[in-house]
């Protein structure tokens, strides 16, 4: 988004606001000028778009062909699953069954037979496959590197299509797995259709709650990098193994944000 | 458990408990659906809003709709229940209790004298008889008050959550929404950030950098930083200047649970706030209400823990929790949580009411979230809809964020100009207090709207200042 989106050539009817460059700080639609106390008529439209984008990004099919080989370069073993949800229609009314394996996803776990492992990753298309698309490899070479130094075996990645975050749990307790890794495509903002959650699980078996998960929101170049994401699941896997658990019971207490200050001061509202 | 029967046209509808009967009497919802509760035809559940209407009041405090042995929720709504001030409607039915509510007895004072002697099974069933017109006759009937350091929920009044959330927490950026908020006339409510992340010393940080905006400036508002209770009551231990506490509640103890708290840990962390002894509105010169809580249809069948109720019922029941601790701000998150909840405009249009409505009731000083994911069937022309319509209410607050776009929930509420339009055609007014320094700073002016062009407003002049020379002094940015 640049100014340019924003500039209504009306003669001065319509208001800007001399704060604009500020934007150089945030994505946030901050400085959209206003006409009256309303939104001006090129705001309003480039609003218009970025939504209808997003709704297309929500009905998007996960690029399964393009994705296996990917990770067949990187894991052992790499399984292609499904829940139980069909089609991205019954997906969005029935978020129970994306929680669930399919009849084929649960015998093909069950024909594995394997040594139980460490961690077992998940990737799911969720609400957003581009971000999958986009994200998921890159996320994997910063924090593989980083589970191999904490000396954790990996099972099989399993790609998983129309899939919401407990899926994580049948395949980490089939896989026999300490803790598992979900990653997921989270829900299409206006402003970034392509952001990546990830969801930290210790123990992982059906029935688990959501507080006792952890989560790392917003992985994407214009959110949380990469690297920074990674080191906080190394964080995460270090703190769930001395606690035997994950979840509330598990602070995130990193230093990885330090980079704030003491608040006090440091940004152009609060000058020295 | 009580049957309940009613016959039409020469067919008996049968429902075999009164939670079954209020699921079936329950406007249409995809979240009861996905539950298997929902009435089966239209022609159920009229008769189901016929058998509820037929029902005494009285029915609620014999028959608990989750058991009182197994859930603290039901212990705290019924153990708190005031039969003194109930005594009013005491003899009433379902149905006429809808026609009190309607009539002339029923006004501001009378309502808030009123609202210990209901529960929230009481509040649901009304609502469930009620059209659009009737919840927002109601909800603007009823008037809670709550103060911090300003007053929120007058008559006549508007107030906005300011939302300056960041993907990265970035001191700078969330500083730039700060900004942009401030001009717009936004953040009477509070200033209340999502973190990006539940990491204490991040918390500390913003709470700290929040405090001190709010200092220099000399805005009469308050902070909040929305995370966990624990990691409040933590940052708290740390040494943070913490105005309110928040927390997600739910109406079950079970979704409570899954959200990692009970009511003992809410009673700490209102306790850990009120140690500060920070705000100072009341009689005593320090302020009780302290908490800030949030609510949505839906929460506790997302937890598995919804007893088979109706998630209209279920909110209801979290308005219980939430007045326990006299809140300084309650708010539904309403189309937050997707489709399978609450499918599409209407239905989001139509729970935003209600819960307002129910809320209200109880004596919580309600406001909303009005809001909607890009995976939902809702579009901007179905949030203005919401928001007149709750302004109409007597809302008592609405969020504020740049553009209608949170860029770190992904979801679209409404923006500044939302709120601004809002005060334009309903003449709707910001707090007293913050009202009075919106005038003094030069930003705003009722009856006139933003009252600055292109030069900012003196307080904020050095902003400008670090801008002239062609680059923006990001401090910390990325």
């Amino acid at each position: 988004m640049n100014d340019e989106d924003f500039h209504d050539g009306d003669g001065g009817i319509t208001v800007t606001n001399p704060w604009q460059r500020l934007r150089e700080l945030t994505d946030a639609r901050i400085g959209l000028g206003r006409a009256g106390g309303s939104l001006p008529t090129a705001a309003q439209l480039a609003f218009q778009l970025d939504h209808a984008r997003a709704r297309d990004a929500v009905h998007m099919a996960l690029d399964t062909e393009r994705l296996m080989p990917e990770l067949d370069a990187r894991f052992p073993l790499a399984l292609r699953l499904h829940s139980r949800a069909i089609d991205r229609d019954e997906y969005l009314r029935r978020p129970d069954l994306g929680r669930q394996l399919s009849e084929q996803a649960k015998q093909e776990l069950a024909q594995l037979s394997l040594e139980p492992c460490d961690v077992s990753i998940c990737i799911v298309d969720g609400l957003s496959a581009r971000a999958i698309h986009e994200q998921a490899i890159p996320f994997l070479d910063a924090a593989l590197p980083e589970i191999e130094r904490l000396e954790l075996s990996l099972g099989p990645v399993a790609l998983v299509e129309q899939g919401r975050v407990a899926i994580g749990d049948p395949i980490g307790e089939a896989l026999g797995a300490r803790m598992s890794v979900v990653l997921i495509g989270e829900r299409p903002g206006l402003s970034s259709p392509d952001s990546l959650g990830l969801y930290f699980t210790w123990a992982p078996r059906s029935g688990r709650r959501d507080s006792e998960r952890n989560c790392i929101s917003n992985i994407r170049p214009r959110g949380l990098s990469y690297a920074n994401a990674a080191r906080l699941l190394a964080y995460l896997m270090r703190e769930a193994q001395v606690l035997g658990a994950s979840g509330v019971a598990l602070k995130d207490d990193s230093e990885v944000d330090s980079h704030l200050g003491d608040g006090r001061q440091g940004n152009f509202l609060l000058p020295p | 458990m009580a049957e309940h029967a009613i016959d039409i046209g020469g067919r008996r509808y049968r429902f075999d408990s009164l939670g079954t009967l209020m699921a079936a009497a329950s406007p249409r919802r995809s979240g009861d659906e996905l539950a298997g509760i929902a009435a089966s035809s239209a022609e159920e559940r009229v008769a189901a809003q016929m058998a509820l209407a037929e029902l005494p009041l009285t029915t609620f405090l014999e028959e608990p709709l989750i058991p009182y042995e197994e859930d603290e929720v039901t212990r705290l709504i019924l153990d708190r229940h005031d039969r003194a001030a109930f005594a009013p409607v005491a003899s009433l039915s379902v149905g006429e209790f809808r026609n009190w509510l309607l009539s002339e007895q029923a006004d501001g004072e009378s309502l808030k004298a009123l609202a210990p002697g209901l529960t929230p099974e009481m509040v649901a069933a009304v609502s469930k008889l009620m059209r659009v017109q009737d919840l927002v006759l109601v909800g603007r009937k009823c008037e809670v008050i709550t103060r911090f350091r300003n007053t929120i929920g007058l008559p006549g009044r508007l107030s906005t959550r300011l939302q300056p959330n960041h993907p990265t927490d970035d001191a700078s950026g969330i500083a730039a929404s700060i900004l942009d908020g401030l001009l717009y006339a936004s953040g009477d409510a509070v200033i209340g950030i999502n973190p990006a992340t539940d990491n204490t010393s991040t918390v500390v940080t913003l709470l700290k950098m929040l405090d001190e905006i709010i200092s220099r400036y000399e805005i009469p508002t308050q902070s909040c930083v929305l995370t966990h209770v624990t990691t409040a009551i933590e940052a708290i231990e740390r040494g943070a200047p913490t105005d309110l506490v928040f927390q997600s509640i739910a109406g079950t103890e079970a979704a409570n649970r899954g959200f990692g708290i009970d009511l003992a840990l809410l009673r700490e962390g209102r306790e850990a706030a009120l140690s500060l002894g920070r705000g100072g509105l009341d009689s005593n010169g320090l302020s009780n209400n302290v908490m800030y809580f949030e609510t949505g249809q839906g929460s506790a069948l997302s937890a598995n823990a919804h007893h088979g109720l109706d998630q209209q019922t279920l909110e209801a029941r979290a308005y219980a929790v939430a007045r326990e601790f006299e809140p300084l701000l309650v708010n539904t998150v309403v189309g937050f949580i997707g489709p399978e909840y609450l499918f599409d405009g209407k239905q989001i249009i139509r729970a935003g009411l209600e819960d307002h409505f129910c809320g209200k009731l109880l004596g919580v000083p309600m406001g909303c979230d009005i809001c909607y994911t890009n995976h939902a069937e809702a579009d901007q022309d179905d949030m203005d809809m919401l928001l007149t319509l709750l302004g109409a209410a007597g809302c008592n607050y609405i969020m504020g964020i740049p553009g209608s776009d949170d860029i770190m929930l992904n979801y679209q509420t409404t923006s500044f100009h939302d709120a601004l339009y809002l005060r334009q055609v309903l003449g709707l007014r910001p707090a007293p207090e913050f009202e009075a320094w919106l005038e003094a700073s030069g930003i705003y002016r009722h009856g006139q709207g933003i009252a600055f062009d292109r030069d900012l407003p003196s307080r904020f002049q050095h902003v400008l200042g670090a801008m002239g020379s062609g680059t923006v002094d990001t401090g910390t940015a990325r």
